[in-house]
């Protein structure tokens, strides 16, 4: 520990100095970097692992500030907030006010911290906006409302520091755009307002460098302070001698030797990709729990409650394993994990270390992490995973420019708080780094929209939600809509859930049993009565739908029937699929994979061919009396699936007579009735042609128009920018009726108005969202002219995988009108005694 | 089933009877009872979208336009001596009294030259302002009546709107929901005819008792043809 030298001192104020060293406690340089810049009046970026101190760096600039302030004279106005805390979780704004309750009050200083979330009870928010706190701890949504409030500006006066915890999650999705919005307003309302982001380590830091302040003047960036990362984590593959499948998700091969390594450890969290798999996994690992191990299942569709009571197990140190998907990925404390597993391919190597800095949360111990593939290309990706930790290459999604139904919301809120002018406002929007790109012309059209639909037939000029006034500024035409606007605040549109209640008779009355969570809608319409299926680590039997929720039976000891369902799941990312592509084509880097695969990959290229790290492989061949195409494009399922879309219209339109594909992280396999190998050696099929660019112009249009991906991301427009209302608890309006009207929609502004902005917004939010066409459209030019064919006689060791898969899961696409005639003909072979 | 020729081409439509009433499913909602010369079309929801705006959410303003278009096929394609409008016309009271001058000239130009009854609804409880047309609360045809809401128990030959039927299918793992026809022989519900009309599943609570269970069909709509289901296929919500 290096004693504090003069500058520091200087810099920090004595109560502190004194609690650092009766502590024991020397004050970082991150800290002290960062109270110097922030004390010049700059805005900056920490960028540092878990474990850093990084809560304690990010509000030392406010809390030495706090402790010189000077007492209120006596008549002196109500002092605002002075610091500002944002965090993407409720939970984390608790946890950090418990934190820092701590150093607070032991150096004895008179500052009040306050929580203001979705759970605050109305009367402590409305004592809060009168007597504000000095700290104010809150997520986005409860900023966008603040602002939005008549009291915006002298509740904001006299803001000095807003923290932003947890950046590099917030600013990629819609959330991080209100926010970016938001903080554009906090900038107007308290001029010199100092932004300081805290965030874990990402592939591009000057986009959050410039994401924290004004781009008024282009480029404006933060300062920026890094964290050099503690002990290298230790990672390894599991080795096994069991035979790594071929295909699927379930890694079963592998829980004798996980549950090993738990029982070898202290704590160890589990992490899985899906919340299938977390189920799985957890009832696997029970079946073998001959030491009865507290083991335990977290995942964000679980009953609140029982998520809690695991929260709480944890914090105490009660348990030995957890079983968890993304609802961990946070910063919240965890007692002492010693171990992280990663069951299935981590598909990011940023994701892999900031799961892995979940364990050991003291900076110079290495943490230990395993993974396990589930399959073979798996291997290969954890193998890339493991190898960009140690050069600690990065992989966070770029930003992204902002959405426009966050932007209508906004506009909406910023003329709750009070009239606006539309050029003024402009500029300010444009302040924000995610819509530092914004036209004029587009900006006017969402203004328009917020006041009358923005419709080319204009009708509704007399119920304008927001109406010019004689000196040009903007302001909402009735009170009415301030309430409303309060009410659908938000950028979170949770996809129609039903509670799962667990009964004990079965076909019989549903009512009553407990609830064991909630599961997404679309996933219970394709079950059947009798169906079994995993939730909540047991096995259930489907009995049907009432209401608003989903009865189900006990089906211990039976295998659940139906699969899978994929909530949560992660596309595999740019930089890994190009190192697996990379690994592929060079076989020196062989060596450091599993005998196994490697065999595999020699098969491979005995057989058929290797393609080389920019190539694109497509594979043909018959089986059983089908013929196949398989490529391999590795850009991971959402795009394959559009990919796949699109080229069996096309194999339609050239006569190939395809009947179906699949679609992987890896690769996509379609088949169909025609010979396409023999069509491209005769010259009928050209793979230039048929993988060429433009299919993302008029064939992706007309697949588009009908497809269910479309209208989901069309709802959440809707919602989010106001055009239909949100849900609430107990209003008659479910999820499921907003679905259906969303979906009505849909269909007549595509056929009157297919220009509309809102229609625009969609489509911007599928490109990079559902469909991945971005992706997919970088892939399309980057292997043209690099397309490899092989003719094959028969499957190759690389196609196994995905022919694995082709029935595992519903064909996509086929018109739902061929499945409402086969019902309907069904009954004329009843009536003809299937003669 | 059979072909029913009009002006607007061949389309195949089902024929079913109702109490005893032979009638025609139209794919587009409507149904025609040849006998009579007379077309029902239920839940039209005129004007649904300018009833919205007035509360601030600014729905689309093409649904008026859109039903009427798909009326007038309808009415071209069978040329109907009367039409009947089985309640919720208007979206709400004021609805007729807000539409926009060319599409009421629309709707006139519709409802000349054949008997055209309004029957009232939840939705529209008093005579659209301004329009033409009888308007009733019920209307006795052979042996069939009309009416918006469906009566509770059995009720022999009603024919009623008001619910919106809808109906869902499961088929190779794919789920398929569509607006139907619900009848069991002896009384129809009809689809909501409007185009921002959403449905309600026929096998919700709110259908109980109206048909008897083991005759139910549901005949949904599909684009071109109509879909007769038996009530065992159909699956709820």
């Amino acid at each position: 520990m290096t004693p504090i030298d003069g500058d520091s001192a200087a810099l920090l104020p004595a109560p502190f100095r004194e609690w650092f060293s009766a502590r024991g406690w020397t004050p970082r340089s991150h800290q002290l970097e960062l109270l110097r810049r922030t004390g010049e009046g700059r805005s900056a970026l920490l960028i540092a692992p878990t474990g850093a101190g990084k809560t304690l760096a990010g509000f030392l600039p406010s809390l030495t500030d706090l402790a010189g302030r000077l007492k209120p004279k006596p008549g002196e106005p109500r002092r605002g907030v002075h610091t500002l805390y944002i965090s993407p979780l409720k939970a984390l704004a608790v946890d950090i006010q418990r934190n820092l309750t701590q150093p607070v009050d032991e150096m004895g200083l008179d500052i009040r911290m306050e929580t203001r979330t979705g759970d605050t009870p109305a009367h402590k928010r409305q004592r809060q906006k009168h007597v504000p706190p000095d700290i104010l701890l809150t997520t986005p949504e409860q900023l966008a409302l603040l602002i939005a409030s008549a009291d915006a500006e002298r509740f904001f006066a006299g803001l000095k520091y807003v923290v932003l915890d947890e950046l590099h999650s917030l600013v990629t999705s819609k959330r991080g755009h209100l926010l970016s919005l938001g903080l554009a307003r906090l900038r107007r309302l308290a001029p010199g307002l100092v932004g300081i982001g805290l965030s874990a380590t990402v592939a591009e830091p000057d986009a959050l460098r410039r994401w924290l302040v004004d781009q008024t003047q282009t480029a404006a960036m933060a300062d920026i302070v890094t964290v050099a990362g503690g002990a290298k984590p230790e990672i390894t593959i599991l080795e096994t001698e069991e035979r790594v499948p071929w295909s699927g998700h379930s890694a079963r091969y592998a829980i004798p030797a996980v549950y090993e390594a738990i029982r070898r450890h202290k704590t160890t969290l589990l992490f899985v990709n899906t919340r299938s798999q977390a189920e799985l996994l957890f009832r696997e690992l029970w079946h073998i729990n001959e030491d009865n191990l507290p083991i335990a299942l977290h995942h964000g569709s679980l009953d609140v409650a029982q998520r809690r009571r695991v929260e709480k197990a944890m914090e105490t140190n009660s348990l030995r394993a957890i079983v968890a998907t993304s609802t961990l990925d946070l910063g919240i404390d965890w007692g002492d994990v010693d171990l992280v597993v990663h069951v299935g391919a981590p598909k990011g190597a940023s994701r892999l270390a900031q799961r892995i800095g979940r364990s050991n949360h003291r900076m110079d111990e290495p943490s230990r992490a395993i993974l396990v593939p589930a399959n073979r290309f798996e291997v290969m990706e954890c193998r890339a995973a493991l190898e960009a930790n140690y050069l600690g290459a990065q992989d966070t999604p770029p930003l992204g420019d902002g959405a426009l139904d966050v932007l209508a919301q906004h506009v909406l809120g910023r003329a709750c708080a009070g009239p606006f002018d539309e050029a003024e406002f402009f500029d300010e929007v444009r302040s924000a780094a995610a819509y530092s790109g914004l036209d004029a012309a587009t900006f006017s059209r969402v203004v328009e929209f917020v006041a009358t639909g923005g419709y080319a037939l204009k009708t509704y000029e007399r119920y304008a939600r927001i109406r010019r006034m004689k000196d040009g500024r903007w302001r909402i035409s009735h009170p009415r809509i301030a309430q409303q606007y309060r009410l659908n605040v938000g950028t979170i549109v949770e996809a129609p859930m039903l509670n799962v209640r667990l009964t004990r008779q079965r076909g019989g009355a549903m009512r009553g049993g407990m609830v064991l969570g909630k599961v997404e809608e679309y996933f219970l319409e394709t079950l059947a009565p009798g169906d079994t299926f995993m939730f909540s680590g047991r096995t259930l039997r489907f009995e049907g739908i009432r209401e608003n929720e989903c009865f189900v039976t006990s089906a211990a000891g039976q295998d659940a029937m139906v699969p899978s369902y994929a909530g949560g799941k992660f596309p595999l990312s740019t930089y890994l699929a190009g190192e697996v592509r990379a690994m592929l084509g060079d076989p020196e880097r062989w060596r450091a994979l599993p005998e196994q695969v490697a065999d595999w990959l020699r098969i491979q290229k005995e057989k058929s061919v290797l393609p080389r790290r920019q190539d694109l492989l497509v594979e043909t061949f018959p089986r059983a009396s089908r013929h196949y195409m398989v490529a391999y494009p590795f850009e991971g399922r959402l795009a394959h699936q559009t990919l796949g879309m699109l080229l069996t219209r096309r194999l339609e339109r050239a006569g190939a007579r395809p009947l179906g594909f699949v679609a992987t992280d890896y690769s996509l396999a379609i088949w169909g009735l025609e010979d396409m190998g023999g069509m491209i050696r005769r010259g009928v099929l050209s793979l230039a042609q048929l993988f060429d660019e433009d299919m993302l112009g008029d064939d992706l249009e007309a697949w588009l128009a009908d497809s269910w991906l479309l209208k989901r991301t069309f709802r959440n427009c809707a919602v989010i920018s106001g055009l239909v209302e949100k849900r609430h608890p107990g209003q008659e309006k479910t999820g499921r009726q907003v679905t259906v009207s969303a979906d009505l929609i849909y269909d007549v502004l595509r056929a009157h108005e297919p220009d509309h902005i809102l229609l625009q917004a969609t489509w911007r939010d599928a490109a990079t969202g559902l469909l991945d066409i971005a992706r997919l459209g970088e892939m399309l030019s980057r292997t043209r002219g690099r397309i490899m064919h092989k003719d094959l006689e028969r499957i190759s060791p690389l196609a196994v995988p995905a022919m694995l898969e082709i029935g595992r899961e519903p064909v996509p696409g086929g018109a739902s009108e061929s499945l409402l005639g086969e019902a309907a003909d069904s009954l004329i072979e009843e009536a003809m005694g299937g003669a | 089933m059979t072909i029913v020729e009009g002006m607007g081409g061949v389309l195949p439509a089902v024929e079913i009877a109702v109490a005893g009433e032979g009638a025609v499913c139209d794919p587009s909602g409507a149904l025609y009872l040849p006998a009579d010369r007379l077309l029902v079309v239920s839940d039209l929801h005129l004007e649904k979208g300018s009833s919205y705006a007035r509360r601030g959410s600014m729905l689309p303003p093409y649904d008026t336009a859109a039903t009427l278009k798909r009326l007038a096929a309808v009415i071209d394609r069978h040329r109907p001596a009367a039409v009947v409008s089985l309640g919720d016309s208007f979206h709400d009271a004021g609805g007729a009294g807000r539409m926009p001058e060319a599409f009421r000239e629309r709707l006139l130009a519709l409802m000349a030259g054949r008997q055209w009854y309004w029957i009232s609804g939840n939705h529209d409880p008093l005579p659209p302002e301004g329009l033409p047309g009888h308007w009733v609360e019920e209307l006795a045809v052979g042996s069939l009546i009309f009416r918006h809401e469906p009566s509770q128990g059995e009720a022999e030959g009603e024919i009623a709107g008001h619910l919106h039927p809808g109906a869902r299918i499961v088929r190779r793992g794919r789920s398929v929901r569509r607006a139907c026809f619900a009848s069991d022989g002896a009384r129809l519900v009809m689809p909501a005819f409007g185009s921002l009309t959403g449905t309600l599943n026929v096998l919700d609570r709110a259908f109980a008792g109206l048909f008897r269970r083991e005759a139910l069909t549901a005949y949904m709509l599909g684009a071109e043809r109509v879909y007769p289901i038996t009530g065992a296929m159909l699956r709820p919500a």
